[in-house]
């Protein structure tokens, strides 16, 4: 089973968009470790033939007309915004440059 | 006041006396919205069950639930007869639950300062029950964890012993109704959230079936997993409770359009008549949730309780779910990836915790969710991202839902041949001392070994006391096909009936007196001790 070094460790962290300090990194790296040790069990199952299971209820594809309804009150909603601009987010710069 | 209505005594009622109260006009609802609000406010401090409490909301309710039921007094008595069994009881919501204007932290410090623009689908029906909703309860950081102590706001203390857990997720509402600060509660279980701190609580608390209860306005854990619960004192308030909560909503295209039984408005009131039902009845005893490591005094609670069961007319046979033992390793795959998913919503632009430090939007985006989330909650992201990562994919998550169909095929396979449900412990042991569990997250993790099968089968189950261990409670599972929730209250309460007499049932939780004393250490203060 794989383990982590550090620079996974690190890798990861970025890839789940989290800012993680040296001491966490260190704290992450043996405790996602000895998690994955426990995932090795997983391994004794031979499901090669075992379809996957992602939701286990039998539900259809739910369709509704295409129509105008009631939404959220965009006042209450933008309350929340931690920076607005009139009704709009401000959103920090996405793209380089000028 | 005579002293059977003095406030305190107003709040160890039983949620169905306190509906018989209101309709024969001998207390208000603005009476009882008053005692819960004054004890939970004189007893909170030694507990910390509730992240917040608005006195002014829940006595306007109450005012409007007094109003209704004045109104359907006077149109007669098909109307009175019409109000729904919540109607004019108090209420507590987890605080991943939206009440509009309101805030819904999920325990987090990322969700610190938002207010729901919106009422869950479950707060339009609990209005629309007549029901009081008092406040909002601790809980663990997006519900990951299973014992309270991961809740950013700090620790909730257990009513039968403040030096304990009162288990978790949904620990904050499970210990306000065990401390009588109300007398049910809202929670959502997701791999044992409401029936693991049901059983250490000593109270009773039901997972229905996934798609049983919209999901609409609650705070997203795991998706596949996540469904919203009752906690109660007693089976026929958890079936109330669960009843005016229950139903198809189209805003969770996952809540199923099946009807909700109206069996749970009907349970039984006489001891023996439900006790009478276990009559003929056939449960499996699955051997592998004996897990390893429990403790003797929780199995020899749960062997008492299937004695009794069979004393009763009830046939119990012993059955293998061979499974069990690689739940705990998918489960832990699949609910930290759905989490990883679900919490890419935390960005810091549209609601919650920003940090800008007006750099690139890589370092607003590490800022924000590294300052926001706390350890418990970086972790289970960490695991999340790994196992849907490039080249782990088949080897994690694939395997993990492969795993899961394995889960499932052992309990339909039970289905298939008739059994009425199982019946098996909630959890291995009873509430553990405030740090026990905190230095290896896999030990926190082993504590929901009994309860998250279930949730990886979309089962409905329930906990119910059974009895004490060393002063501490034990509980008993039913574990039901889909869509049984009103069976395994039949059973429930058929347990009660079975147990009437028995002297734990008289016993209230031993730390009551010292939430009393105005000076009582926090559960903070405890928990720091350890």
């Amino acid at each position: 089973m794989a383990t982590l070094s550090r620079a996974d460790v690190q890798h990861v962290a970025h890839l789940a968009r989290l800012g993680v300090t040296e001491a966490e990194l260190v704290a992450l790296e043996g405790q996602l470790n000895h998690i994955l040790e426990q995932y090795a069990k997983l391994a004794e199952l031979d499901t090669d033939a075992i379809p996957p299971t992602a939701q286990v209820i039998e539900l259809e594809t739910i369709l509704r007309d295409d129509v105008v309804r009631p939404s959220l009150d965009p006042a209450a909603v933008l309350a929340n915004s931690p920076e607005r601009d009139g009704d709009f987010f401000v959103v920090p710069a996405i793209l380089g440059g000028d | 006041m005579a002293d059977d209505t003095a406030p305190d005594a107003l709040t160890e009622l039983y949620a169905h006396d306190m509906a018989d109260a209101l309709r024969s006009g001998s207390v208000s609802a603005r009476e009882l919205a008053a005692a819960h609000l004054a004890r939970t406010h004189r007893t909170d401090r030694g507990l910390h069950a509730w992240l917040s409490i608005d006195d002014e909301r829940a006595l306007a309710e109450a005012d409007a639930a007094d109003a209704r039921l004045a109104a359907a007094r006077a149109e007669g008595s098909a109307a009175v007869a019409a109000l729904h069994p919540m109607h004019g009881v108090p209420v507590a919501l987890k605080d991943l639950v939206s009440v509009r204007g309101g805030q819904a932290t999920a325990g987090s410090r990322i969700l610190e300062g938002y207010r729901a623009p919106y009422d869950a689908h479950i707060t339009e029906r609990l209005r629309a029950a007549g029901a009081v909703i008092l406040g909002k309860t601790n809980m663990d950081e997006f519900a990951m964890g299973s014992s309270t102590e991961h809740s950013a706001y700090g620790p909730t203390s257990n009513p039968w012993d403040l030096g304990r857990v009162p288990g978790g997720s949904s620990g904050g509402s499970a210990a306000a109704v065990a401390a009588f600060q109300t007398p049910v509660s809202i929670g959502t279980d997701t791999g044992g959230s409401i029936r693991q701190p049901a059983s250490m609580c000593g109270i009773t608390g039901m997972r229905p079936t996934y798609g049983r209860v919209s999901r609409y306005g609650i705070v997203a854990f795991a998706s596949s997993l996540d469904q919203v619960g009752p906690f109660a004192r007693d089976a026929r308030d958890a079936a109330a409770l669960l009843h005016a909560v229950a139903g198809h909503d189209e805003r969770d295209s996952t809540s199923a359009a099946i009807p909700v039984p109206d069996d749970l408005l009907t349970l039984p009131t006489d001891d023996d008549e439900a006790a009478a039902w276990l009559r003929g009845k056939r449960f499996g005893l699955p051997n592998e949730y004996f897990v390893s490591g429990m403790e003797p005094g929780v199995e020899a609670r749960i062997r008492e309780a299937v004695a009794a069961l069979e004393a009763a007319g009830a046939i119990v046979e012993p059955v293998s779910l061979p499974h069990t033992d690689y739940g705990l390793a998918a489960y832990y795959i699949v609910a930290p990836a759905e989490a990883s998913s679900n919490l890419a919503r935390y960005d810091g632009v549209r609601f919650g915790h920003s940090a800008r430090g007006g750099g690139d939007y890589l370092s607003d985006y590490l800022a924000t969710r590294g300052g926001g989330f706390g350890p418990e909650v970086k972790r289970r992201i960490m695991l999340g991202t790994y196992a849907l990562s490039a080249g782990y994919y088949d080897a994690f998550y694939l395997k993990a839902l492969k795993v899961r169909t394995l889960i499932k095929r052992d309990f339909d396979l039970l289905w298939g041949q008739g059994f009425d449900a199982l019946v098996a412990p909630t959890a291995p042991s009873v509430a553990f001392k405030f740090g026990a569990k905190t230095a290896d997250p896999v030990e926190m993790y082993l504590t929901d070994a009994c309860t998250l099968p279930v949730n990886m089968a979309g089962l409905p189950g329930i906990s119910i006391p059974c009895g004490l261990s060393d002063g501490l409670p034990v509980g008993l599972q039913f574990i039901g096909a889909p869509w049984s929730e009103a069976e395994l209250f039949r059973a429930a309460r058929a347990y009660e009936g079975v147990t009437a007499g028995a002297a734990w049932r008289k016993m209230s939780p031993s730390g009551l007196a010292a939430l009393e004393d105005p000076g009582v250490p926090t559960p903070a203060q405890r928990a720091a001790r350890h």
